[in-house]
This record gives C-alpha cells, structure tokens and sequence, in this order.
C-alpha cells in the first residue's frame, strides 16, 4: 500500500500536523525557560488540533484549542509568572545514576513495541459501530458528540461537574496564602 | 481518501515516547506537568483515530471526558506547585525529598 494511494490534501494535512505536535513537544523537552517551553507546548496543542479536525472530530478541535491552548497553556503561564520562575537551574544536576539513559531506553522499548504491535498485526480493528456511521462523513459531528455524551454517558458527564467543583475548592484551598493570626498570638 | 490511522496512531505513540521521556528527565514540576499533558494529548489523538476507524463517537466522547480531568489535574497540580513553591522557593522535585526513609 504505497503513499501515492492516498489524496494529497490528506497528506499535507498530516505532515503539517506532525510537525506541529513533534516540533512543539521537542520544544517543551528541550527549552530551558519554562515561558517557551508552554509557548512549545501552544504548538502542538494546535497539531493535535488540525490532527482533530483531519479526522471530523470538529467539536473537539474547537475544545481543544479553546481549552487546552486557551486555558490551561494560559494557567501555566500564569503561574510561572506569578511564581517568578526563570531558568530551571537544576536540570544539570543528576542525582540518580544513569536515569536519562535509562528513560531514553524505556521509552524506546515503549514505542517500538507499539509501533512493532501495529506493524505486525491486525489488531487495530473491532467491531465497527452502527450508531455512528455517519461518523467519517464529518457532518453532524457535533450533534451525534452531545447526543452521546448526554444519554449514553449521561453519568459520567454528571460525574465531571462533582470533579469540577472539587477541583476549584481544592485548588483554592490549596493556594490560599494561609492568614497567620497574629494578632492573637 | 483519507491516510491510514496506522499513521496517526505512530504519530501518537512518538508524542506519547516524547511526553515520557520528558517526564522521566526534567526536574521542573511545572515541565513535568507540561509533559503529563503531552502524553495525555498522544492518548486523545489515539481516541480519535479509533474513532474514526470504527466509526464510533465513544472514542471522542472518551476525548472529552479525558480533556475534563486534564483540565483538574492541571488545577490541583499547578494548586500544590504554588503551595510548595511558598515554602521551599523552587519548584524542583528534587528538592521534595524530606520524606525520605
């Protein structure tokens, strides 16, 4: 199955996403200043994004970009500005022997038995879906998400608003500067 | 016609290889949390490409709840970064070692 098989525009589509996502995660495990290293992370957000839509999931692309690089990329930058935090001076000191090869090795062996699964064997199919056969065609992708997410997994969406909350009050528990009582003492 | 979700999913599995590696080797907490998200957007675009292949939106409806829990972790966790950075002024893990045996 050769390359030439495909359209183009698919083609294109995916490499400028796979730049995107690989250029901006080398980004975020390279840069020393934590400011590019989120801006890096901005940029493969956005190739997830485009890989999104290249597969009509139109409604999670718009999520994505609002969310992910809108707001949490935001929060991180917030923080790291709040924070003060200028260059990690620490990432030169190794206090355990042989870790960065050690993870390179893991890692490695992690995605080349992944790779090596998907290019022997078939296991990437299953039972096709009869419900959502119009999937592929990318109309109506938005409907049948809420459609979904509002019957099927009506519990587990009910489930993310308890989570939600608890993690705000959680959150401002955690950072609330705690007001010594020092007129008392 | 479209490419091949074999293609996607490699995609996945280099972003996911990067994320950990990234994990495993920085010191930073803010860094390591960035490539928590890494390896959690490489799980969202394998979602989707399933879903995609088995023309079923579980995939991306699993994508969404997996975007909400992405979005509290990143609260709580960037919650306890400021809390410990109040303390200690650093936001280095290997500065977190006080309960060491």
């Amino acid at each position: 199955m050769s390359a030439t098989a495909y359209a183009l525009p698919s083609i294109v589509v995916f490499v400028t996403a796979a730049l995107l996502i690989v250029v901006g995660a080398l980004g975020v495990l390279a840069v020393r200043n934590p400011v590019h290293a989120a801006l890096s992370l901005i940029l493969t957000l956005f190739g997830v994004a485009v890989a999104f839509i290249a597969q009509s999931a139109d409604f999670l692309a718009a999520v994505q970009v609002i969310v992910y690089a809108g707001a949490i990329v935001v929060l991180f930058l917030f923080v790291i500005m709040f924070l003060g935090v200028g260059r990690s001076r620490h990432d030169h000191v190794e206090p355990l022997v042989g870790q960065r090869p050690l993870a390179a090795l893991g890692v490695a062996v992690t995605v080349g038995g992944i790779i090596a699964l998907l290019a022997s064997s078939h296991w990437v199919t299953g039972a096709t879906s009869v419900s959502g056969s119009s999937l592929a065609k990318g109309t109506g992708n938005v409907h049948q998400l809420g459609t979904a997410v509002f019957t099927t997994y009506l519990y587990a969406f009910e489930a993310t608003a308890a989570l939600l909350v608890i993690a705000v009050v959680g959150a401002v528990i955690l950072a609330r500067r705690e007001r010594v009582t020092e007129g008392a003492e | 016609m479209n490419v091949p979700a074999a293609w996607y999913l490699v995609l996945a599995a280099v972003l996911f290889g990067i994320g950990a590696y990234g994990l495993l080797t920085r010191r930073s907490a803010l860094i390591m949390f960035m490539c928590v998200e890494l390896m959690l957007n490489a799980v969202n675009l394998t979602f989707v490409t399933f879903a995609r292949t088995l023309s079923d939106i579980g995939g991306q409806a699993s994508v969404f709840f997996v975007m909400v829990v992405a979005a509290a972790e990143v609260t709580v966790g960037l919650g306890i970064v400021v809390a410990v950075f109040r303390r200690r002024h650093s936001t280095s893990v290997d500065e977190l070692n006080e309960m060491k045996g």
